[in-house]
């Protein structure tokens, strides 16, 4: 089989990689920020509740949320609705799963940047007669922002690596399609995909590195 | 009538008694000096005051308006205690500047949200946003910082940073000024440039009210000086009362520490 029509074909498979990374950050980092705030809502019930989830969420493999998602509902007897959704199913299903997973890790990042923001910062701002939502958006969520950079540069690294994951549910991702080849009796298209991941996470450290320094004006 | 009324303010932090019985006035124009040691709940008393903390029972009074009555709580709305916060203004110990605003941005911030809640923002937003920014050149010059508007906290030195933070204060020309301990966190030659500022507002006959460590300036600026202990205010007077005709063992014991240290 000719090379280059191989590594088309892995090209084309990394693309619903790069469907699930850019959905579940669409999603999950707004998402991820809410998860945040009810984790430190003053409302106690709501924190133990949102704290209890995030804990079931990190404690256990996403492989596994990957398959409960795609599986449970069918083991449940609440019908098929991947199924339903066609070809498309599978790659939704690996979404729902990342997001729900990726919300939790972001929110745990976002509370430590929050919570970081010093207490004078608030006093600051409230002995000024700004509102709670000014404070916020106007004099906290920049600092956080900036405080969050290096620790959310890993976990968009994890993340276009973890997609590989959607192969347990026969999601047609590049490992998937690289399988397919093996089957063919060919085993290097399965350790060349390490160079699609190798060259996504060089552009990701530039974009980041860029990001760190457009930060820069200010220190934290 | 004073400009500020304090009548028996009670706050504690769990067991602990911080302020027991507080009472006392302000007239416009005066500036008051709180003395004593740490822990005395002189910086929880100004607290109080800027609504960052609640006392336990206690009335406050700004200008013959009650702001707060820890007797009658009923209605204390984030909106009111917004606009209650606004007859004071607070400067920090540690400066507590916006590090991602320049000195002149940090100054204007909170004039500019204020201006928003103007019914006429919308037409005017050019004017008002011209406005704000000249009376925050203006006293930013006021605090000699001419040439430092456009630098960020960082690249500022605790004692600029001090006075950008002072500018800020006034730029919402609060009823009364408070100072906490506004050069403890200053290298002791900084120090000199903050209390100069501050002693020139106090020419100007601001409404101070000033948490300080620093005896000789106190004696100096203040038109009156509380001394704090232990939650109460033990003795109180003019510079020359509390200093030269100390009449509480206390304040000498305090006094006499401080002499021998500087």
């Amino acid at each position: 089989m000719n090379p280059s029509v191989i590594f088309s074909n892995l090209f084309q498979s990394f693309g619903i990689n790069c469907t699930i990374f850019f959905i579940t950050l669409l999603i999950a980092l707004p998402f991820g920020l809410i998860v945040a705030f009810g984790a430190m809502s003053r409302f106690r019930p709501l924190a133990y509740v949102i704290k209890f989830f995030v804990w079931i969420i990190r404690g256990t493999p996403l492989m596994l949320q990957i398959i409960f998602i795609y599986y449970g509902p069918g083991l449940l007897h609440w019908g098929q609705p991947w199924n339903a959704m066609g070809t498309s199913g599978r790659v939704v299903a690996t979404c729902v799963a990342f997001i729900i997973n990726y919300s939790c890790y972001f929110s745990e990042i976002y509370r430590g940047g929050i919570q970081s923001v010093p207490r004078g910062q608030y006093e600051a701002g409230q002995v000024l007669g700004m509102t709670k939502s000014q404070i916020f958006f106007k004099i906290t969520l920049l600092q956080v922002i900036k405080r969050v950079i290096p620790p959310m540069g890993n976990e968009f690294m994890t993340l276009i690596k973890d997609t590989a994951l959607a192969n347990i549910i026969a999601c047609k991702e590049i490992i998937m399609m690289s399988k397919e080849f093996i089957n063919k009796g060919l085993i290097w298209p399965l350790f060349s995909t390490a160079l699609f991941f190798l060259l996504f996470c060089g552009v990701l450290t530039l974009l980041f590195s860029w990001f760190e320094k457009r930060m820069d004006y200010f220190r934290v | 009538m004073p400009i500020l009324q304090v009548n028996n303010i009670y706050k504690s932090f769990g067991q602990t008694k911080v302020l027991d019985d507080i009472s006392f006035s302000l007239e416009r124009g005066q500036a008051l000096a709180i003395i004593g040691s740490s822990g005395s709940g002189k910086t929880t008393l100004l607290r109080c005051l800027n609504f960052l903390e609640t006392p336990d029972a206690g009335t406050i009074t700004v200008n013959g308006e009650t702001l707060f009555n820890a007797a009658d709580r009923g209605s204390t709305s984030d909106a009111e205690i917004r606009k209650k916060r606004l007859h004071f203004g607070m400067v920090f110990q540690s400066f507590h500047l916006f590090p991602q605003y320049t000195a002149l941005e940090n100054v204007m911030l909170a004039g500019l949200m204020l201006a928003k809640e103007r019914p006429d923002y919308k037409k005017n937003k050019k004017e008002i946003h011209e406005e704000i920014e000249h009376a925050a050149i203006g006293l930013l010059e006021k605090m000699s910082l001419e040439g430092r508007m456009s630098h960020y906290p960082h690249q500022l030195s605790g004692g600029q940073q001090q006075r950008v933070a002072i500018a800020r204060a006034l730029a919402l020309q609060p009823d009364i000024l408070c100072f906490d301990e506004p050069t403890s966190a200053l290298d002791p030659e900084l120090t000199g440039e903050v209390l100069r500022v501050i002693r020139s507002l106090a020419d100007q006959h601001t409404t101070m009210i000033i948490v300080t460590h620093e005896m000789a300036f106190a004696r100096d600026v203040a038109d009156h000086i509380l001394f704090m202990d232990g939650g109460v205010i033990v003795e109180e007077g003019t510079p020359a009362e509390l200093f030269e005709n100390t009449q509480n063992d206390r304040t000498r014991a305090f006094l006499s520490r401080f002499s021998q240290n500087s």
